[in-house]
């Protein structure tokens, strides 16, 4: 296997809690990775350390070794800001900024100094048609983004992220928030883009992960407990606790 | 049976003290309008004061009530962004910012006259600044800081952090997450704090007596050159406010319409903070709505 992303290690502690406890774990480029578990086993946190988000939370400190394309991302030399233009992130609460759609989209872009309003038309284009929202919203892209519904804000906030053609897109529990139809249309249009990105996506409903993933990792108590094709981690769980938790014994 | 009736006596007392809250605040405003708005007309709103006759105006204390506030606003309004931006987004816990806060506690609890002393034994007598419109900016500069600082703290910190996640994760650096997705979200409700103060500061009396001066001397509406001494946008002549001015009027006026005179001006003031409190509910109200354009 092309190892695009690598971890290797890692621990990471929210003050004296050890929220990870050494994770070694991989992902080919391209693709879809599901990373599944219980509610506190760890899957967020470790999705968070792949852009550094947990950067923000001033008590968490993490050992170990992130290597991005051949990258150390934890290097004092990388750039954050670099960083998370090439590893975007989906929340689980759809947050759009309170501009207009045109302007969420472009939003990256125009800070990273691209002003050409046709490449910006073009990109707002092509974000939106990839995220599947493009024929819902493309009559009034000014009008703010907040007053779309939870499903289409979502979509809008992936356009957002796709917009700045990273690498890496991250989503976290990206359609937990969201009704089954919207939830239906943003799994549809995770499977047409899998080609183009490294996804990986943190998901409470297995039958999301078996749907669309083409590899998943189980976590339990801050432990991996299990990573591979998605057919065969659900078909032919190779740990007693995987199998208990595939067949909903608890979690 | 018992826990009901409880229950309502409780309520009723809670809406007579909300009932009362509002009278007592209708029964103040009709009061000061009733008795100061038959004595406002062009002539009263634009001539100058009279010491010792009747027919005296409050045009001058209305135009130096404009321009402190808007120098005040000058003055205050970036140092404030600057403080709040600090204590909502960057601010560590530590000891140096537990000392800010205090410190922005203490100002903020200072009674007016204190700061009006302090800033007349400092700037008029130590800088030699003399009784003048600049004194008098900074003295309520100082009077303002702390509220806007607050505001403008409390109205960054009420944007989600989820908003703060998303700059950060498109790749914008804190700054410009702060700067370009927080504080325009942020904007209407700091600029409802900053009309809600600058009515506070408009109807200061206190901190501007022994800053600002108590004497409007005449000033020449047809030269704008600040360093000219007639000039209205001089910085260095004396200038007392409309709430000054009644403060005076009172305390020693001996023209004979006096306590008219006293009136209309408490009058003038009165709606002219209104207008300040309803003016900042629409900006904030219509800012927001085009804002996050939810009609």
């Amino acid at each position: 296997m092309d190892e695009f992303i690598t971890t290797n290690d890692v621990h990471l502690y929210y003050g004296e809690k050890e929220a990870l406890k050494g994770i070694n774990l991989s992902f080919p480029a391209k693709g879809i990775n599901a990373l599944i578990g219980p509610s506190g086993c760890g899957k967020s946190t470790y999705l968070r350390i792949l852009n550094r988000m947990n950067d923000l939370i001033p008590q968490a400190t993490m050992t170990g070794s992130v290597k991005i394309n051949g990258v150390d991302i934890y290097s004092p030399k990388t750039d954050t800001v670099d960083l998370r233009k090439k590893v975007g992130m989906v929340f689980q609460q759809p947050n759009p900024f309170p501009f207009s759609i045109y302007e969420n989209v472009t939003y990256g872009l125009r800070i990273a100094g691209i002003k050409d309003k046709q490449v910006l038309d073009e990109r707002v284009e092509r974000s939106l048609k990839q995220a599947a929202v493009w024929d819902e919203v493309k009559d009034d892209l000014h009008k703010s983004a907040l007053s779309l519904s939870g499903g289409q804000q979502q979509r809008v906030c992936i356009a957002r992220v796709l917009a700045v053609q990273p690498d890496v897109i991250l989503l976290d529990e990206p359609t937990s928030a969201l009704d089954p139809v919207s939830s239906g249309l943003i799994e549809d249009m995770l499977l047409t883009i899998r080609d183009r990105y490294t996804i990986i996506i943190v998901t409470h409903n297995l039958q999301q992960a078996s749907r669309i993933s083409d590899r998943t990792a189980f976590f339990l108590n801050g432990e991996l407990i299990e990573a591979g094709k998605t057919k065969s981690v659900f078909l032919n769980p190779q740990h007693q606790e995987t199998d208990d938790y595939i067949s909903g014994r608890f979690g | 049976m018992k826990t009901k009736l409880q229950n309502k006596i409780a309520l009723n007392i809670i809406r007579i003290i909300a009932a009362l809250v509002v009278v007592i605040l209708l029964f103040l405003l009709g009061d000061i309008l009733i008795s100061g708005v038959p004595h406002i007309s062009w002539h009263f709103l634009t001539s100058a004061s009279q010491s010792f006759e009747s027919g005296g105006g409050i045009g001058i204390q209305l135009f130096n009530s404009v321009y402190l506030l808007l120098l005040t606003l000058i003055i205050s309004f970036p140092i404030s962004l600057g403080a709040g931006i600090f204590l909502s987004e960057y601010a560590p816990k530590n000891l140096f910012t537990s000392i800010v806060r205090m410190a922005i506690e203490v100002l903020s609890s200072l009674p007016s006259v204190v700061v009006g002393l302090f800033g007349f034994l400092l700037f008029v007598v130590q800088f030699q600044m003399g009784f003048s419109i600049l004194s008098g900016a900074i003295a309520l500069t100082f009077f303002n800081l702390p509220l806007l600082t607050r505001n403008i703290e409390e109205s960054l910190r009420a944007v989600p952090n989820l908003q703060r996640e998303a700059g950060m994760s498109l790749g914008l650096s804190k700054w410009r997450t702060v700067t370009r997705v927080i504080l325009p979200e942020a904007l209407p409700g700091i600029i409802t704090g900053v009309v809600l103060g600058a009515g506070r500061v408009f109807g200061e009396a206190a901190a501007l007596i022994y800053t600002a001066g108590q004497s409007a001397t005449n000033i020449d509406f047809g030269n704008w050159n600040p360093f000219n001494a007639t000039s209205p946008l001089n910085l260095m002549r004396p200038a007392e406010t409309l709430a000054v001015h009644i403060w005076k009027i009172n305390s020693e006026g001996v023209m004979p319409d006096a306590s008219a005179v006293s009136a209309g001006a408490s009058a003038v003031l009165i709606i002219v903070v209104l207008l300040f409190n309803i003016f900042a509910r629409i900006v904030g109200n219509s800012l927001y709505r085009k804002l996050t354009a939810t009609k």
